[in-house]
């Protein structure tokens, strides 16, 4: 069995994101990228169901710039037998990334698709449900425990009231939460035999993908900054600071 | 427990620094079969480099002769040069700028972001780079000398115990080993410490450097303006200064160094740091800009009199581990990338490290620092004195017959009660940062709260006990992310070690008054994520 695994490139969660001063974007420049924490967790199951026999090999992909190379080598160093780089230099809406991927599974005919839930750049949280619409196969969200069966795949969801088991039939596309796993450090040896497995590039205008990118950003702002706050010295002073504020 | 895995290089280097990269890049220049590999703890490259900094180009144009046609991505070619006295928090007298300060033919970089650049250069040329792994300690071969260096464990509780990822760290074992982990390397210390590499030096001496990128408003920054300032928010006994410089797209760099053979136990540096960024000359400048990344680092001043022997068995020193930096210059990049491609020079063509030591002091490099060796030195006499004796110095370009002494950082601070706390007229100040937490916010450092804490404090009675009295704790103060707090609780006094907050500028490994702090490296990739410092 063949799983594919959607695998993002997106800027570091521990980098404080900075607005540029016109407004078009956010700063990526000079600025630690790496892989979507939720596409870890994704590669983080493949390759557990990989070791347990269930699956015999694990596809990263990417859709993404020339530069994205060295993040999937980094996919590759965690353990994924192989790569695909769909190479475009600009970013891609959800609609088109599932489009996208799903050229890469009729080429591929992977039974299991993991995705993360979202990606934490535009936090869309659409891709996943997307493609198993294009695909025409069932989908199995927020996933925090997954146990594949035969034909079947039983996953259970993190959803508002609590945990929900669903069971769906192979092929599906589940998408991960942040519970599912935690994922393994990379072995420094293993970043050296990564540079020998192999990377496939494609290019994005050779798959034929229509694009779905219909959205228009059309400003990007910080959140308002929190005012300066008082210092009181007591209980009356706090109430007489409450009450010229109408708050009392 | 199973084998430890190992991994054999011809050399390995401890860090992806400028003198790493270059001591890299020349080798495989010169051999390219050499294999060569790099460490680093960032999880990228550059992400833990604070510099200024204004960089002479010499050193990249012999490695690079093409650099200029596909430049760092931070470049300004050095403008011209201003060089103030702060006489107080409103008043600034313009003085002549030294000699040694000017930048004709330099360039303002971002040296995290030049090294960012260098690496993939290096890469192309077959070298090795691993950032996000940390040597943890040298690994030593059976005879005593130093075979490689073994990689931190990833995935240790703070317990010591395993969690569910637990990775052993690997041995990587070369002949040679080149350590560039700049200025206070924690394996290099312990190294110096087993060779009595220092036995025929002075003691080494540091500073530590605070800086900030801020982002104004547009047309306020002048690209290429350099500015350097002496004096106030210091007192005159201490050492140390303040760098100003203006980079593109409507950015500055501020920062600020004070000599850590300061006296007083009750100076914060940090806060000495934020004092001068309200200086009346200076606040209207970054007043409405915001701070984009901020933090601290180290920076080695002992210079000539201090540079200890940079070769033992199985391994060599080179750039700010080795202590080659300009101090009246504040310059240490040049030296550190020179360093860097002699090695390699003398590596490739003998393939063991004796002989480095003489070639490095025959070399140019040593020619530097001997011409300034009684500058720095001067000022241990006061700000007057030390003005005066650097004029000397200059004058007859180090030839004087005599050589000044250095000591220790950590012996200098006086006891509590025995001197008079200097007046040093600091203000109310207004801009951001308001306190170290705000600012360590800045510096984006990270480690995971669940493991052992990376800073080791043997004996914590004297903490709770001693210091108090003697010099009132100065880690809480001298500490710019604000690591060291002494709490009460129910139990009484004791040491709280806030490590994550840690941005790996190794200040305390350095001042500790009773050398009972010893900074260790964090699981990989743990710290500061700078950017563009
Ligand atoms: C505030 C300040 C201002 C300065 N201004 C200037 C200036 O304007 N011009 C100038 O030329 N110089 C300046 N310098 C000096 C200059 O920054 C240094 O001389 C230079 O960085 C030294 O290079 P290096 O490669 O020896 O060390 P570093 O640049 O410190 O690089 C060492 C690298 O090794 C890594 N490392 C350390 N220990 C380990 C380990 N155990 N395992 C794995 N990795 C490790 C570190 O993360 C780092 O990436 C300044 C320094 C400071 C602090
Ligand atoms: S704990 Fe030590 S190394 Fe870390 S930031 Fe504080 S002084 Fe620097």
């Amino acid at each position: 069995m063949k799983i594919l695994v959607g695998y993002k490139r997106v800027v570091d969660y521990n980098v404080r994101i900075q607005v540029k001063p016109d407004g078009s974007g956010v700063v990526s420049d000079g600025v630690k990228l790496s892989a979507n924490p939720f596409d870890d967790i994704a590669l983080e199951e493949a390759l557990r169901l990989r070791e347990k026999g269930i699956a015999t090999e694990v596809i990263v992909a990417t859709i993404g710039p020339a530069d994205c190379q060295a993040h999937l080598r980094n996919g590759l160093a965690m353990g994924a037998n192989r790569a695909i780089h769909v190479v475009t230099s600009d970013a891609i809406q959800p609609l088109t990334a599932a489009r996208t991927l799903l050229k890469l599974i009729e080429k591929e005919q992977p039974q299991i698709v993991i995705l993360g839930k979202q990606a934490i750049d535009d936090d869309c949280n659409q891709t996943g449900q997307m493609l198993a619409a294009l695909w025409n196969r069932p989908q199995a969200t927020f996933a925090s425990k997954v146990d594949v069966t035969g034909n079947a795949v039983r996953v259970t969801r993190e959803v508002d009231a609590g945990l929900e088991t669903i069971e769906v039939d192979l092929p599906a596309v589940i998408t991960t939460d942040l519970r599912l796993n935690e994922p393994r450090f990379i072995k420094l040896p293993d970043i050296m035999k990564a540079k020998s497995k192999p990377l496939e590039t494609i290019e994005f205008a050779a798959l034929a993908v229509e694009s779905g990118d219909h959205l228009k950003t059309t400003n990007y702002a910080p959140p308002a900054k929190r005012s300066r706050g008082v210092m009181v010295k007591d209980a009356a002073e706090l109430v007489a600071a409450l009450k010229t504020k109408g708050l009392l | 427990m199973s084998e430890r895995e190992a991994m054999e290089y011809d050399v390995v280097v401890v860090g992806a620094g400028p003198a790493g990269l270059a001591f890299a890049i020349r080798a495989k220049q010169i051999k390219p079969d050499l294999r060569v590999c790099v460490i680093e703890k960032a999880s990228t490259v550059g992400a833990q480099i604070l510099s200024g900094a204004v960089i002479e180009p010499e050193p990249l144009n012999e490695l690079l002769p093409e650099w200029g046609k596909n430049p760092p991505p931070i470049c300004v070619p050095a403008a011209h040069d201003e060089f103030w006295w702060l006489r107080d928090a409103t008043r600034a007298t313009r003085l002549p700028t030294p000699p040694q300060m000017h930048n004709r033919g330099n360039f303002i970089v971002s040296l995290g972001a030049l090294c960012a650049w260098l690496a993939p250069q290096a890469e192309a040329l077959g070298v090795e780079i691993y950032p996000g792994f940390a040597a943890a300690e040298p690994f030593f071969n059976a005879d005593g000398s130093v075979g490689g260096v073994r990689i931190g464990d990833m995935g240790v509780a703070k317990d010591g115990s395993h969690k569910s990822g637990y990775t052993q760290g690997i041995d990587i074992k070369a002949p040679v080993t080149v350590l560039a982990e700049g200025c206070r390397g924690s394996l290099t210390k312990q190294l110096i410490a087993k060779f009595r590499l220092d036995a025929n030096s002075d003691p080494q001496t540091f500073g530590i450097g605070i800086k900030e990128l801020w982002q104004l408003p547009a047309g306020r920054a002048e690209p290429g303006k350099i500015v350097h300032s002496v004096g106030w928010p210091l007192d005159d006994c201490t050492y140390g200064g303040s760098f100003l410089y203006h980079l593109d797209k409507d950015r500055v760099a501020i920062g600020f160094v004070a000599g850590l053979d300061y006296d007083d136990p009750n100076f914060k540096p940090w806060e000495a740091f934020q004092q001068l960024k309200n200086h009346a000359r200076i606040k209207p400048l970054l007043e409405g800009g915001t701070i984009l990344s901020a933090g601290a680092r180290a920076i080695v001043e002992g210079g000539y009199q201090s540079l200890p022997k940079c070769e033992m068995p199985g391994a060599i020193l080179i750039g700010d581990c080795a202590g080659l930096v300009n101090v009246p210059k504040i310059k240490g990049t040049h030296q550190a990338m020179r360093s860097g491609m002699l090695a390699a020079e003398h590596i490739v063509a003998t393939n063991k490290p004796e002989g480095w030591d003489a070639k490095l002091r025959a070399s140019v490099v040593m020619k530097e620092l001997r011409r300034v060796r009684n500058i720095r030195p001067g000022f241990r006499k006061g700000f007057v004195v030390g003005m005066l004796n650097a004029g000397w110095e200059t004058v007859t370009a180090g030839f004087s017959p005599w050589t000044l002494r250095n000591h220790a950082d950590y012996s200098s601070l006086l006891k509590l009660g025995t001197f008079e706390e200097p007046d040093r007229h600091w203000i109310e100040r207004t801009l951001p940062p308001r306190d170290r937490l705000a600012g360590v916010y800045f510096a984006s450092t990270q480690h995971d709260e669940d493991q052992p804490i990376h800073l080791k404090v043997p004996d914590t009675d004297i903490c709770v006990g001693r210091c108090v009295t003697e010099y009132g704790n100065p880690c809480t103060r001298f500490c710019p992310a604000g690591v060291y707090e002494m709490v009460k609780d129910e139990n009484g006094l004791r040491l709280q070690i806030n490590a994550a907050n840690c941005v790996h500028c190794k200040t305390c490994d350095i001042k500790d008054p009773y050398e009972n702090i010893n900074w260790t490296t964090p699981e990989g990739g743990s710290g500061p994520n700078y950017q563009n410092l």
